[in-house]
Order: C-alpha cells, then sequence, then structure tokens
C-alpha cells in the first residue's frame, strides 16, 4: 500500500515505518475480513430471502415424494350386471432395477421365500434385464399375506424390492371369456410414448387393456388414480404419509354379453376348435362370442409365462386367434337359405321346382350334387341341402344379384363393434374377381359360389348376423355394449309369407326331415330352425374330410335361429375341421337348450366334460401341467381361487339363479318372460326324441361338395 | 470476548443437538465436552509469558515438523488421505497443530530480524522455508485445504511484518500464472472436479455438484427466520451431506434462517474484531504478529466453510470454528483464542504508552 514511494530506492525501514504499515495493513486485512463478512451476510440473505421460494420449493420437492395410487379399473359387466372382469386385492412384491445391487441375489433370495419356480425367476431375470430400470418389474403377484409379510421383514436386506398392495384383473370364467375380453398388462415402452408419457402408465401395479375390450374400452374402464404424498429421505426410504387421495375406480362397461351362456358355449365347444356366436334377434344384443380353445386371461394379466406362451403358440389349433372375428370359413350350405331369400327377390317362386339327378348340368358341365334329390322345390332344396337346385336358380338369377343379397345379410361386412380387428372375407362376384384376379367369371364360379365354396370366405360373427337377418328379415346390426334404447332396423322387402316359408323350411331342416334331425331342441314347445353347413378344406384327392390328418378334415358349420316362428335368438356354429356339420349343430342345440333352460344344458353338458377331462378351465391347467412336465421344467400348483364370489357368472351360476330363492337382480327376467309368452306352434310332424347327444362326431347325413 | 465465543458454541451445541435428529448424542454432548476440555487449555496458554512463548516457538515448530513426517511415515489414512498420528491416548492432526505452530515461530523470526534487513531477500528467504516445509508435508498427505491455510496464515503474518508490497503484487502475479499450471498438474482427480462443480454445481446436480445445490437448498429454504428447531428437512432426511461438521451452517440456516446466519456472522465478527483489536493494542512485534496471524487462521476457517456453503467457492473440507463437530478443528481454533487472549493479558500489564499507535 504506502510503500510505493520508497520502492526504487533502497528503503529505508524504521521501527516507526513498520509500525505505521503494520497499521495500515492491519487496518486492510481488518476492512477485507468485514467486506467479506458483510458479502457473505449479504449473499445469505440473497439465498434466503430473495430467492427463498424457490428453494423452498426445491426443499419440498426433495422431501416430498407424490406416488399415484393405480386407480382401480372398472368392471366388465354382462347383460344381467355379474362381472366378466372385476379386480381382487391381492399382495404383489415389484422389484425397482436400478435400485437393486445385486439383481441375481435378490431374484434367488424372493424365489426362496415367494417360492417361485426356475421358470418364473427366469423370467424375472430377464424382464429386469430388458427393463429400463427406473422402472418397477413385477416379481410376482396374487401372494399370500404370510409371503408378503415374509419379503416385508426382509426388506433392509433386499434393496430396490418393494413389496405392494393392490389389485390386480380377475376374470371369474377365465378362458370362456379370453377372446372376447382380453387381458391387461404393464404398459409397454411404445405405449407410453403414445400416450404422451402419462406417469399412470408406469406407476407400478398398474395395467392397461392389452387386447379386445379391455383394450377398447380402456378409457372408460381408466378411472383416476390416487395419490400419495409421503416424506422421504435422500435415500428414498419412506418417513411417514402426508396425505393421501383416493383412487376414484373406472367405469363400468355393460356389455350384451350373457355371461352364464358365454361360459356354457365356450364349455360346451369342449375339445374342439371352434367357435360359437349367439345374438338377440330384436336388438343386436350380441349374447354370447365364444372362441375355443382359448388362454386364460388371469394368467395373462399376471404376466405369463414362458411355458405357458409356448405352448399357447405351438398349438396348431391357435388359441391366441379369437376365431370368432379373425377365423374366415366357407361358408358352405349354411347360404342356401340366404340364396334363396335372393332368389325370391329375383322373383323365383317358392313353388318352382328342378330336377335333381344327383347333379346338374349347367353351361356344358355337369356338377355333381351330394345326393339325388329328384324333384326339387325351395323348401326341399333348403332342407334337404340340395345343390342342384341353388346351382340352377344362381346361374338364372346371376351371381351378381345373390353376391348383393349377401352383402345386404351381412356377409363381407365389417361390423361397428368396439373390437380391436375383424376379418371380413369375401363374398365372390364378376367385378371382384375381375379385380383380384383379372379373370373373367365363369359359369363354374356362379356354382362354387352358390354354395358357399369357391371363393367365398366368411366368419362366424358374420353368419350369425346372416342368420338374425334371415330369421327377422330386418338388418339386424349386431352390438356388444348394452344400452337401453332398443334399437330400431331397417326391414328388408319381404313379404311375411316369404319370410315364413324359409323359417318353415330351415325348421324342417332340424324338425322335419332334413340333415339335423339330431339338432332338435328337447323342449316339445320351442323349435329350432337351422341350416348345416360343411366347408371342405382340401380337395377330396387328399382327404375324405371325415377321417385322417385332424388339418384336412372338413369345417362344420351351423346356423341357426329359435323360435323358429317368433325368432328370438339366432348364432352360427363353426368347428374347424370337425370332420362336417355334425360337429357343430349339437353344440348350437345344447347352447340352445341351456339358453331356454339351464338346467337341461347342464345336465347335457356335465356327462361331456366328464369324458373330456373337466371344464375347458380345468383343461387348460392339466395340458399346461403336461406341457411344462415334457418341457423339463418344474411346474405351479394352479392357483387355487377359493373365496370367489364371482360364480354367479359361471354356466352352474344360472342353474342356482333359477331356484325360486333367487336373488332377483341375477336372474334374468327377460329371458323367463319371452319363454313362457311363447307359442310355439307344433305344426311339425316330428316328434323325434332328441339325443342327449354325448358324442361330437355324430355321422349324419350331410352334404359333401 | 468469551460472549460470543459461548453463543457460537451453545449454538453449535442446538445445531448438533438438531443435526442428530434431536438427540445430544452422538454429537452435541461431545462438542459442549471437548469445549469444556479445551477452554481450560486456551485459560492455560494465556498464562504463559511473552518470554516464554517466544523460547518455545521454534522447539514447538521443529517437534509439529518432525510429526508430519511421522504422519507420512507411520500415519494411518483416514477419508482418503494420510493425516492422522495414533499417540496411543490420543489421535491427533498434526498439521491441525501447524497453523497456530507457524503463526508463532514466523512471529518469533520477524520479532528477532533485525529492522534493517526487512527489505532484504534475507526476511523472505528463511520465512519461505519456515512455512513451504510444512505446506509441502501436509500436501503429500494430501490436504489442499489445510495447506492453503498454513499459507494464507503464513502469508498474513509476512504482510503485515511490512514486507516490502511490490513482493506481495508480484507473488500474487505470480501465482495467477502458476494457478491453472498447479490446477491440471498438481491436483487431484477429484479435487479439479469440485472446482469445476463450483463453477457449475447444476451441470451435475445428482454427482458432484449435490452438495452445494442441497447446501444452497437448505439456506435458501430457512427464509428470513427458518423452519424452526429441530424442523429441518433437508438435514435430517439426509439430503445434505455431513451436516455436523462441513456443512453445519447450512443445517443451522434451514431451521433458524437469515436471522440465525446474521447472529453467527455477527459473532464471528465480534471474534475476529476482538482478535485484530488485541493485535493493535499491542506493544511489540511479536505479540502484534502473533494475534494477526491468530486471527487469520481462524478468519480462513470461517471465510472459506461459509463460502463454500454458500455456493462462492468450491466444496474443500474445512470446518466452521466452535460449530462443527470435531476435536482437531476445536483444538486449533482454542490454540488460537487461548494464545490471543495471552496477548490480551500482556495488553493488559503493559501500560498503554500512547503515543506509538
Amino acid at each position: 500500500m504506502g510503500l510505493r514511494n520508497r520502492n526504487k530506492r533502497r528503503d529505508i525501514v524504521s521501527q516507526t515505518t513498520l509500525d505505521n504499515a503494520f497499521d495500515r495493513r492491519t487496518f486492510t486485512i481488518g476492512t477485507a475480513m468485514g467486506g467479506l463478512g458483510v458479502l457473505l451476510a449479504a449473499r445469505m440473505g440473497y439465498i434466503a430471502i430473495a430467492e427463498n421460494e424457490k428453494y423452498e420449493l426445491e426443499s419440498e420437492s426433495n422431501r416430498v415424494n407424490l406416488s399415484l395410487i393405480p386407480p382401480r379399473r372398472g368392471w366388465l359387466l354382462d347383460r344381467n350386471g355379474a362381472p366378466l372382469a372385476s379386480n381382487r386385492a391381492d399382495f404383489r412384491v415389484d422389484i425397482i432395477p436400478e435400485r437393486t445391487r445385486d439383481p441375481d441375489r435378490t431374484v434367488a433370495v424372493l424365489t426362496d421365500i415367494l417360492e417361485l419356480d426356475e421358470n418364473q425367476s427366469a423370467d424375472v431375470l430377464k424382464r429386469i434385464e430388458d427393463s429400463p430400470g427406473f422402472q418397477p418389474v413385477e416379481v410376482a403377484s396374487g401372494l399370500k399375506y404370510d409371503q408378503f409379510a415374509a419379503v416385508s421383514v426382509r426388506l433392509p436386506d433386499l434393496p430396490g424390492v418393494v413389496p405392494q398392495r393392490g389389485f390386480s384383473r380377475f376374470y371369474p370364467t377365465g378362458p370362456s371369456v379370453g377372446h372376447l375380453i382380453g387381458y391387461v398388462g404393464p404398459a409397454n415402452a411404445e405405449e407410453y410414448e403414445e400416450q404422451d408419457r402419462n406417469p399412470l402408465l408406469i406407476t407400478p401395479g398398474y395395467k392397461i387393456g392389452k387386447d379386445a375390450l379391455e383394450q377398447q374400452f380402456e378409457l372408460d374402464l381408466r378411472g383416476v388414480p390416487g395419490a400419495r404424498r409421503v416424506e422421504v429421505t435422500a435415500s428414498g426410504r419412506i418417513v411417514r404419509d402426508l396425505e393421501t387421495r383416493e383412487d376414484i375406480q373406472g367405469d363400468p362397461v355393460r356389455l350384451t354379453i350373457d355371461g352364464p351362456l358365454q361360459d356354457y358355449a365356450a364349455r360346451r365347444i369342449g375339445l374342439e376348435s371352434g367357435s360359437c356366436v349367439v345374438m338377440d334377434c330384436e336388438t343386436g344384443d350380441v349374447l354370447c362370442m365364444s372362441s375355443m380353445p382359448s388362454f386364460d386371461p388371469n394368467s395373462f394379466s399376471q404376466g405369463i409365462g414362458r411355458v405357458e406362451y409356448a405352448m399357447l403358440r405351438e398349438d396348431e389349433r391357435v388359441p391366441l386367434r379369437n376365431k370368432v372375428l379373425k377365423g374366415l370359413y366357407p361358408p358352405g350350405s349354411t347360404v342356401k337359405p340366404m340364396h334363396c331369400m335372393a332368389f325370391l327377390d329375383a322373383g323365383v317362386k317358392p313353388e318352382e321346382t328342378i330336377i335333381c339327378g344327383g347333379g346338374r348340368r349347367i353351361g356344358n358341365r355337369f356338377f355333381n350334387c351330394w345326393s339325388n334329390h329328384g324333384s326339387v322345390d325351395m323348401a326341399k332344396a333348403i332342407y334337404q341341402s340340395c345343390d342342384s337346385y341353388f346351382y340352377h336358380f344362381a346361374q338364372q338369377v346371376g351371381f351378381d344379384h345373390v353376391a348383393k343379397w349377401a352383402h345386404k345379410m351381412g356377409l363381407g361386412e365389417e361390423f361397428p363393434l368396439p373390437v380391436t380387428s375383424q376379418f371380413y372375407g369375401t363374398v365372390p362376384d364378376p367385378a371382384w374377381k375381375k379385380k383380384k384376379f383379372d379373370q373373367d367369371w365363369q359359369p363354374y364360379d356362379t356354382v362354387n359360389s352358390s354354395i358357399g365354396q369357391g371363393y367365398y370366405l366368411t366368419n362366424p360373427l358374420q353368419l350369425a348376423v346372416m342368420s338374425a337377418r334371415l330369421a327377422t328379415g330386418n338388418r339386424v346390426m349386431p352390438r356388444l355394449r348394452l344400452t337401453d334404447e332398443k334399437p330400431k332396423f331397417e326391414h328388408f322387402d319381404f313379404s311375411p309369407e316369404e319370410i315364413g316359408y324359409v323359417r318353415q323350411a330351415m325348421s324342417d331342416t332340424v324338425n322335419g326331415p332334413g340333415t339335423a334331425g339330431r339338432a332338435r331342441l328337447p323342449f316339445d314347445d320351442i323349435l329350432m330352425a337351422g341350416k348345416t353347413g360343411t366347408a371342405q378344406v382340401v380337395s377330396l384327392s387328399i382327404s375324405d374330410g371325415k377321417t385322417g390328418p385332424w388339418k384336412y378334415r372338413d369345417h362344420g358349420l351351423f346356423v341357426f335361429f329359435a323360435p323358429f316362428d317368433k325368432p328370438k335368438y339366432a348364432g352360427a356354429v363353426v368347428i374347424e375341421h370337425g370332420g362336417g356339420s355334425g360337429s357343430a349343430y349339437p353344440i348350437a342345440r345344447d347352447v340352445m337348450t341351456f339358453m331356454f333352460d339351464p338346467a337341461k344344458g347342464m345336465e347335457a353338458l356335465r356327462p361331456l366334460e366328464e369324458q373330456w377331462g373337466g371344464t375347458a378351465q380345468q383343461r387348460l391347467n392339466q395340458k399346461y401341467r403336461a406341457y411344462a412336465a415334457a418341457a423339463g421344467e418344474a411346474v405351479p400348483p394352479v392357483p387355487e381361487r377359493d373365496e370367489d364370489i364371482f360364480d354367479q357368472v359361471e354356466a352352474e351360476a344360472r342353474v342356482a339363479a333359477r331356484q325360486p330363492e333367487a336373488i332377483a337382480e341375477d336372474a334374468s327376467p327377460s329371458r323367463v318372460d319371452t319363454r313362457s309368452a311363447e307359442e310355439v306352434s307344433e305344426d311339425t310332424n316330428s316328434a323325434r326324441p332328441t339325443s342327449s347327444g354325448s358324442t361330437t362326431q355324430a355321422t349324419s347325413a350331410d352334404d359333401p361338395e | 470476548m468469551l460472549f460470543p465465543l459461548f453463543v457460537l458454541i451453545g449454538f453449535g451445541a442446538l445445531v448438533l443437538f438438531s443435526a442428530a435428529g434431536g438427540s445430544w448424542d452422538p454429537y452435541a454432548s461431545s462438542h459442549v465436552i471437548r469445549f469444556l476440555v479445551f477452554l481450560p487449555m486456551a485459560f492455560v496458554i494465556s498464562m504463559f509469558s511473552r518470554e516464554l512463548a517466544q523460547f518455545f516457538a521454534f522447539p514447538i515448530y521443529i517437534v509439529i515438523i518432525v510429526m508430519l513426517m511421522a504422519v507420512e511415515a507411520i500415519g494411518f489414512v483416514g477419508g482418503g488421505s494420510q493425516r492422522w498420528l495414533d499417540l496411543g491416548f490420543i489421535q491427533l492432526q498434526p498439521s491441525e497443530l501447524m497453523k497456530p505452530g507457524l503463526v508463532l515461530v514466523l512471529a518469533r523470526f520477524y520479532a528477532n530480524l533485525p529492522i534493517g534487513l526487512i527489505p532484504t531477500w534475507r526476511s523472505v528467504v528463511p520465512a519461505a522455508a519456515l512455512i513451504g516445509t510444512p505446506v509441502a508435508l501436509v500436501l503429500l498427505q494430501p490436504d489442499l485445504g489445510t495447506s492453503l491455510a498454513l499459507a494464507f496464515g503464513g502469508a498474513v503474518v509476512m504482510f503485515v511484518a511490512g514486507l516490502p508490497l511490490r513482493w506481495f503484487l508480484a507473488a500474487g502475479a505470480a501465482a495467477a500464472v502458476l494457478a491453472p499450471i498447479a490446477f491440471f498438474f498438481g491436483l487431484q482427480p477429484y479435487q479439479q472436479r469440485r472446482v469445476f462443480t463450483f463453477l457449475d454445481p447444476e451441470s451435475d446436480p445428482l454427482g458432484d455438484g449435490y452438495h452445494i445445490t442441497q447446501s444452497k437448498i437448505a439456506i435458501g429454504s430457512g427464509g428470513l427466520s427458518g423452519k424452526g428447531f429441530n424442523e429441518g428437512s433437508q438435514s435430517h432426511l439426509n439430503y445434505l451431506p455431513e451436516p455436523q461438521t462441513d456443512f453445519i451452517f447450512s443445517t443451522m440456516a434451514e431451521e433458524w434462517g437469515f436471522i440465525g446466519g446474521l447472529v453467527v456472522i455477527g459473532a464471528f465478527a465480534m471474534i475476529l474484531g476482538w482478535g485484530l483489536k488485541t493485535a493493535r493494542e499491542s506493544q511489540d512485534r511479536f505479540a502484534k504478529l502473533l494475534a494477526t496471524g491468530m486471527t487469520a487462521t481462524i478468519f480462513f476457517y470461517v471465510a472459506i466453510n461459509l463460502m463454500m456453503v454458500m455456493g462462492l467457492a468450491p466444496v474443500v473440507g474445512i470446518p466452521l470454528p466452535f460449530m462443527s463437530h470435531g476435536g482437531s478443528s476445536m483444538m486449533t481454533n482454542m490454540i488460537c483464542i487461548g494464545s490471543l487472549m495471552m496477548v490480551a493479558r500482556w495488553n493488559r500489564r503493559a501500560p498503554r504508552t500512547g503515543l506509538i499507535s
């Protein structure tokens, strides 16, 4: 400081100058100290007062951890209010990979406590490996309280492990509704991105609808998540709860499905691979759309194991495909009544006859019929399924006209249903063929198409819709979501006589001299009308369609409605490779029997299930055990569901509900009323006793082409 | 003078009580006990006569140098560097003892240096050796914070001893040139990282910037009057690292707010002011230099620690005197206080001349 003036020369330093320098310099130091003190005070004031708000916020966000409580998913209800999909309170253990020091060891410990098998622990390790780290991975759910408690006690040794109480989705009837309802599962990375990184989607334990109705009604079912504010330490340990906002459960979605009927139909299909659709002709309500074999959505929702998935994938009966919407089959003779409507519309009189000489010459070629029917009118052509009649009149009115009616009746159409996808198949006509193959329509195309073969492809839902439209003469539209309003349908321009004529002919198929005598319902006052169909899969040179390798056997089809003179229900049954329509109509018969009299329906089903080795659920579980055993893996016991309050949706529950003491709301008054009010005409002569039919491989006469 | 000291100790004990989650153990009780042990020690030091203090300056210095060397040879490692000497009954950190020791020996050196030699090399070279030896030994441990504290204490004594100002300017210029070189070649990677972090704490809020960020959150969220005693979430929920030692000021500020901070800064200002006043009031050169050096040593602790917790300096492990939990720093600071009390006693005994300053 003050020494500068003496710097150049030899400094003269004395006691006095030193003391002066000391005083000046200590003063400087004191000033610097004071200045720094003021600076520090100012800095602190700036942080603590000017920026207080910002830091208080940061401190709060440090201290308080907001975690979402997954909302309970809305229930999917059947038309009577019984749950097809509900939630069960359960215990669950998650693992957060990035907080786990040694995943292998942790999973080993958990495997021990939770009694997991090798597959499950291998699955968990794989999922941990694949996960982004911050996202919890489910180790196991549906745990017993003891196991849950055992994990909770050992938490200090298991960093990253999170035991949770939550809800898991529960499907009381399991595989019966697998295809219809779909399943739920944790959102994957794409779904998270698609939904604008909704934090709910990566909340542990939250699952979104993955397929079918669960996916379609996702937003209705989702609900509003709750929130839990907790105080946490820097290491993430929860100190205390601050505030909890309860979740709001998602809205229930009420379906037109009749739960017990859905279950019954699925079980009645038995060992076959096929599907069954039943509709309400008056409203279009889809009462059942069962597709079997199926998967158990319960095990999908808990994260399906690799073994089970492999088993489902490898099955040639494709249990992962919804055959109602995605199974396409040549409709075969089932389209004949509908073609008759097209003939009627084109001015063909029902009384007009042709001579079937075991076939008929069309153009310059002779086409075989499956039998020699002699003189054939429209009614006989339907109940005897005479091919020659259709060769002739399809050629006469032109297939364009027939195809137009096929579309009107619902074939080749998509319906406005809340489903993920439907395959709509093909109704061939000249324009289509030209476009598709660049070839002209030939007489043999008319011949093939007139009996539902050739390029014709339909799905079972379309066949059921066709049946409902035939039965009523109305343009019935199927629907899956139940509403109070009664839909109005456009009426086709047919006279009641014309409709009555076709109804009667289809009734004769079952109750008269027709091709499906054994499809007669076990009631004197309710007659079912129907039409059989057999769809060839490979040429006759490879297989006769009835025996030999399963894959080469004919598909069996049956469309029906009942009661025949005042149709209330209509439907379709398609059995893949069933060897002919004999595999299909006993199922339709029993399903309709159950519809009108559940006790009688169960009587027919029980001996069959004994023969097959249990219900669909039981057989699926057995199959899994056998498959897993063959794969050389340990097999877990099938989880018990003892506390089921949801039994009412199972087929047995309907029987119980019909007891006089039955709770009113569980019963289905409309069905009871309808049945009792029905005046079923007794004009059919045949009183053939219906066999209680314990075999599905009946060998009744049919119409092989 | 003792009043602000008691305020700091008492306040420190309260904060330590809170930092332990509302318990006297393990911090607050031992803090008070240590103070009660070192306070008599300070009184004992204050009883020394000027002659005795001058006589022991060099022997004490040499003993501590030997201990520093011993640390290199046989000391044990704690917290990543080798600082501790286990004497059987006590674990000693000789580098801490060196801080007052170095001030003492430099004061002794300049007090006896003929006045005419002040502007010559003979006033610098021996002093540089006296400072450089312990600084080098401490750097070897390695302990950058303490070596900086030693260098600072030594430099202040040289400064007030009246050495030509141009030398300090030249040294400052040289340091400005050498600092980047030293930074890149002399510092450990973890030390370099701390400096980078200091420059931009938000660059790595979960890693190296974590300490500074959390400390600022603690101070900032305290506001004017704080969250209340035992209510600090930053310290209680472990967000604040080392809430009982280096970051005790943040712990305090969170619960007591800006007002608590002013009390602490004010108490330090009173102690340091008293230290400088003592220095200026003393008559002889030895006392002046000794008191100034001791004050500067305490000041260095306070300034660096407070700047660090407020995000004005990089994180260096320097505790806050009289408040942080820790025996070594308490001992060093109480030695400084004892020495200042000693000088104050000398001042009281010798009547003031009134002419010189």
